[in-house]
């Protein structure tokens, strides 16, 4: 993308009217996207970005430029826009000269997306239609969408780093709506991994239709959910999104470091219980949250957050890693080189427990058994959170018996993290996009089926 | 920046897009959306600026028709070879698509049909701000909130941001707008609370010239919202009249602009789909998008297709009276464009709405409050997205605000869900407030109260 002499050179002159550390993250995006809607494939979109950032750092401040120019010019008007931000007018810090370092990849892609027919990705597209028009008369509308994308990045500082990643992902969506005597209901089903198009040898599309399909097909019959507290059982993959949610973000360090978060000062201490063990891992080949490295060029690892329900780590980025005077974690990331990085997680898993999952079930005399969840939100300086349940059902006597209604499920991290009573050795995935001060990033989430022993549901019966 | 843009930002955007919309061959069209923004951000914390970002962002979208079938490529770059390559590959992309005898741009009888408003946008003294400035004020907000109650603890981010976008839309069949704007905001986010205890707010001040900005209201805010929630509790569940804080009556109004979405509605996928001329809200409900109101956020003269924006009637005295379009669902349902596309550079045309607004009633918000006897007060929400559908209606959401009783602000309460569905809130709907607020974001806030929902606590 771009020459070593240049980027060394462009560090130079980032540093050159001050600062303690600079760096050069540049990047090339290609996407293709198809949507399949109403009947119809609806247009083929193809999308081409490019561009560098610069970052200059002196002592509390970062100074931030981009372009989309990579010519040595364009890079050292970044450079130094970045550098007048973070001016001291002394020398800045020593320059190590660059050396390469190779990345292992988590996962060797077999089938560039790129070099694929586009008629091949279509076909996928009215695949899916069919078959999750075939699950019954009352599936009225389905869209279907394609989405593939490889992002290379190359990142050099003046720490002497200079490292590239090749990041090729893929994904499919499927939205069934379905008409009964109470409305419409709808059903979605999106998994996406960092995989070439071979994502399609283990999952077909006719397969997630008809997940997307059955889940619309099903709330027909669902009666509300309840209101107020009841305890509450996840399937495995379904609520890993409540962890990353209800600790993860609060596990961030530069939230921890504003005094933002539920769990400043607090390594070392019992935070949840002690069947929770809590594991960001970047590196997990073929997950949605995964590459070689992060986007400060760190290497992607798997950090254990909470051993036993004792919180052993947070997660660091670079800044906030050398204030402390330690290593980053491998979670800087960024949403495209027009962002600064920050912490962020990757793959967060709970880790599976012992007991048997339909034990589980079985062993609940009244609940919520939830099987898809939407999107969440917490506020890490309260740990409050909320997240919306997009699949459930009773269960009563031990048994899983109706469907019930979309509702939203809010909580406390800290007090939810405690509440876990029960953890089963089974475990699944799922993919998503984790938003930060406007930054969307690719994150996996997961989890063995686990109970809850009480959380609020916000339903609307009585 | 430099290279082949520099010479580019010479050029006119209008320029580069009627270019690009002349690369159609025999039997295409085609067209361009042309963007290029310059912003700022600073963020600043604990007294020092955390960061300084300074950003220009040039794009470009083309759509291309080729015997009915339609394609769609973007590029961040204006680089004409860049742009030559973005254009072929749409061209390629089209021949994917399904033919559909609705494709189309806007012809000059869509364009004609309303005159533009005459709105002026542009603030030309915001680009010439001295960066030192715009740290200053990012560093006052965050001091006066600091400043201002003993019980603010810290203040979690504070941050500067501006904005200049301009953007030229052009295509092969004549058609050609182009837009400017500046937008400039404060934000602080405070942390009350002392112990274990921490409760947050927001506030924030917003416009299109520095002078707008008002570091006192922003900082202001911040911290009514975050102290008076400390000690707040989670109440019992039960069913309670409920009062929108402004702020989450635009949240609300944005669930409701999706829905009234031509696209929505011809996918079957609205509340409101098949229900025109009908009782949708209670009487007291007209509910308009005007985006020819200077003092709204999303104020502009012309949509993403380049077609004039206007006054859209969608519910008059609890009636539903129509949905908002752009000219592929106007066309396939029969009507006309209202002016409605909205995009970025790297989509195709989608129906929203810029300036959604309830028309205010007479009553303040106090004098709503004094009427009584007990209420929940809803100061914010979350989950909105993952805990509505506006499919099938049904809505829940965290939130937390105070108690209302006897007609003043009593203890209060978090970690609570409030529940109801989208048509029934409507129908709800006991008062509009006097105070319309334009927000940032596509529609305005107002004072609402809503006769029942279900609150879901201990």
């Amino acid at each position: 993308m771009i020459e070593e002499s240049v980027m060394s050179r462009t560090l130079h002159r980032a540093l050159a009217k001050g600062g303690d550390f600079a760096e050069v993250f540049a990047e090339d995006r290609r996407s293709s996207a198809a949507t399949f809607d109403d009947g119809k494939v609806e247009e083929l979109r193809s999308g081409r970005e490019r561009g560098a950032g610069v970052r200059v750092v002196r002592g509390e401040t970062t100074g931030y430029a981009h372009t989309a120019d990579l010519s040595e010019a364009g890079l050292g008007e970044a450079a130094e826009a970045a550098a007048a931000a973070a001016s001291t007018g002394g020398p800045g810090a020593t320059i190590v000269p660059l050396t390469r370092r190779a990345n292992t990849p988590p996962h060797d892609v077999k089938v560039l997306p790129e070099g694929v027919e586009k008629a091949r990705k279509v076909e996928m597209l009215t695949r899916a239609d069919d078959a999750a028009r075939s699950e019954g008369d009352a599936v009225r509308q389905v869209t279907v969408s394609y989405a593939d994308g490889r992002r290379r990045i190359l990142v050099a500082n003046s720490d002497g780093l200079l490292t590239e990643d090749d990041q090729v992902r893929t994904r499919f969506f499927v939205n069934a709506v379905a008409v009964g005597d109470t409305g419409m209901q709808t059903g979605m089903e999106a998994p996406g991994f960092t995989v070439g198009f071979e994502y399609f040898d283990e999952h077909s599309p006719e397969d997630i239709a008809k997940i997307a399909a059955a889940r619309a097909l099903s709330k027909l019959t669902a009666r509300p959910a309840p209101s107020g507290k009841v305890p509450v059982v996840l399937k495995r993959g379904a609520g890993g999104v409540l962890f990353h949610e209800a600790c993860g973000h609060g596990l961030e360090a530069d939230l921890v470091g504003r005094d933002a978060s539920v769990f400043r000062g607090r390594v070392g201490e019992q935070v949840a219980s002690p069947l929770v063990t809590l594991v960001d891992d970047g590196g997990l080949a073929r997950e949605w949250g995964a590459s070689a490295i992060d986007d400060e060029g760190a290497p992607a690892q798997r950090n254990v957050l909470i051993e036993d329900g004792v919180l052993t780590d947070y997660m660091w980025d670079l800044v906030r890693a050398r204030k402390e005077g330690r290593a980053s974690s491998g979670n800087g990331r960024r949403e495209t080189y027009q962002h600064l990085p920050m912490v962020r997680m990757t793959n967060t898993f709970l880790m599976p427990g012992e007991d048997d999952p339909d034990d589980i079930i079985r062993q609940t005399p009244y609940g919520l058994y939830c099987v898809a969840l939407g999107g969440g939100q917490v506020n890490t300086a309260t740990g409050d959170f909320v997240f919306g349940i997009t699949e459930a059902y009773m269960i009563e006597d031990g048994q899983i018996t109706d469907p019930v209604r979309a509702a939203q499920l809010i909580g406390n991290g800290p007090e939810t993290l405690m509440a876990v009573d029960a953890v089963g050795r089974d475990f699944d995935t799922w993919a998503g996009t984790c938003g930060k001060d406007g930054q969307g990033v690719p994150v996996s989430s997961g989890q063995p089926t686990l109970r809850i022993r009480e959380m609020t549901v916000g339903g609307t019966a009585a | 920046m430099s290279g082949q843009s520099a010479d580019e930002s010479k050029i006119a955007l209008g320029d580069i897009a009627r270019r690009v919309a002349g690369l159609a061959q025999s039997g295409e069209q085609v067209e361009a959306y042309v963007i290029r923004s310059r912003s700022t951000e600073v963020k600043v914390f604990d007294g020092e600026v955390e960061s300084l970002s300074v950003a220009e962002v040039e794009g470009v979208g083309v759509r291309l028709l080729l015997d009915h079938r339609q394609g769609y490529a973007w590029a961040g770059s204006l680089d004409p070879d860049v742009v030559a390559e973005t254009v072929a590959e749409a061209r390629d992309n089209a021949s994917f698509g399904t033919q559909d005898e609705a494709y189309g741009f806007p012809e000059r009888a869509d364009v004609d049909a309303v005159a533009a408003p005459d709105l002026d946008l542009w603030r030309e003294s915001l680009l010439s701000v001295a960066p030192e400035d715009k740290v200053a004020i990012a560093l006052q907000v965050e001091a006066a909130t600091r400043a201002a109650d003993p019980r603010v603890r810290g203040v979690e981010s504070a941050s500067y941001d501006d904005g200049a976008v301009e953007v030229a839309v052009a295509s092969s069949l004549g058609v050609e707008s182009s837009a400017r704007r500046t937008v400039c905001s404060l934000a602080s986010f405070a942390m009350a609370g002392e112990g274990e205890e921490t409760q947050t707010g927001y506030g924030f001040s917003v416009g299109r010239a520095f002078d707008d900005l008002d570091v006192v209201i922003a900082a202001r805010d911040a911290v009514e919202r975050s102290t008076r929630l400390l000690g707040a509790r989670q109440p019992a569940s039960r069913r309670i009249p409920v009062i929108f804080d402004p702020l989450v009556t635009q949240s609300l109004l944005g669930l409701l602009g999706s829905a009234l979405s031509g696209e929505a509605v011809l996918k079957g996928r609205s509340i409101f789909a098949g229900r025109e001329g009908e009782e949708v809200a209670a009487a007291n409900v007209t509910l308009v998008d005007d985006p020819t109101i200077p003092d709204a956020f999303g104020a502009a003269t012309n949509d993403g297709e380049g077609v004039p924006t206007r006054r859209v009637e969608l519910i008059v005295g609890g009636r539903l009276q129509g949905f908002l379009h752009n000219v592929y669902t106007a066309r396939r349902s029969s009507t006309h464009t209202t002016g409605s596309a909205m995009r970025g550079f790297k989509s195709t045309p989608a129906v929203g709405a810029r300036a959604l607004h309830l028309l205010p009633g007479v009553k303040s918000p106090e004098a709503i409050l004094a009427t009584m006897p007990e209420a929940l007060y809803v100061q914010s929400v979350s989950g909105l997205h993952s805990g509505t559908n506006p499919v099938s209606g049904d809505f829940s959401v965290g939130a937390e605000g105070l108690m209302v009783r006897n007609g003043a602000f009593a203890e209060p309460v978090r970690e609570i869900t409030i529940a109801s569905t989208l048509p029934r809130m409507l129908l709800d709907i006991t008062e509009v407030g006097a105070d319309l607020t334009w927000l940032p974001g596509g529609a305005a806030g107002v004072t609402l109260l809503l006769s029942d929902m279900t609150m879901s606590g201990v």
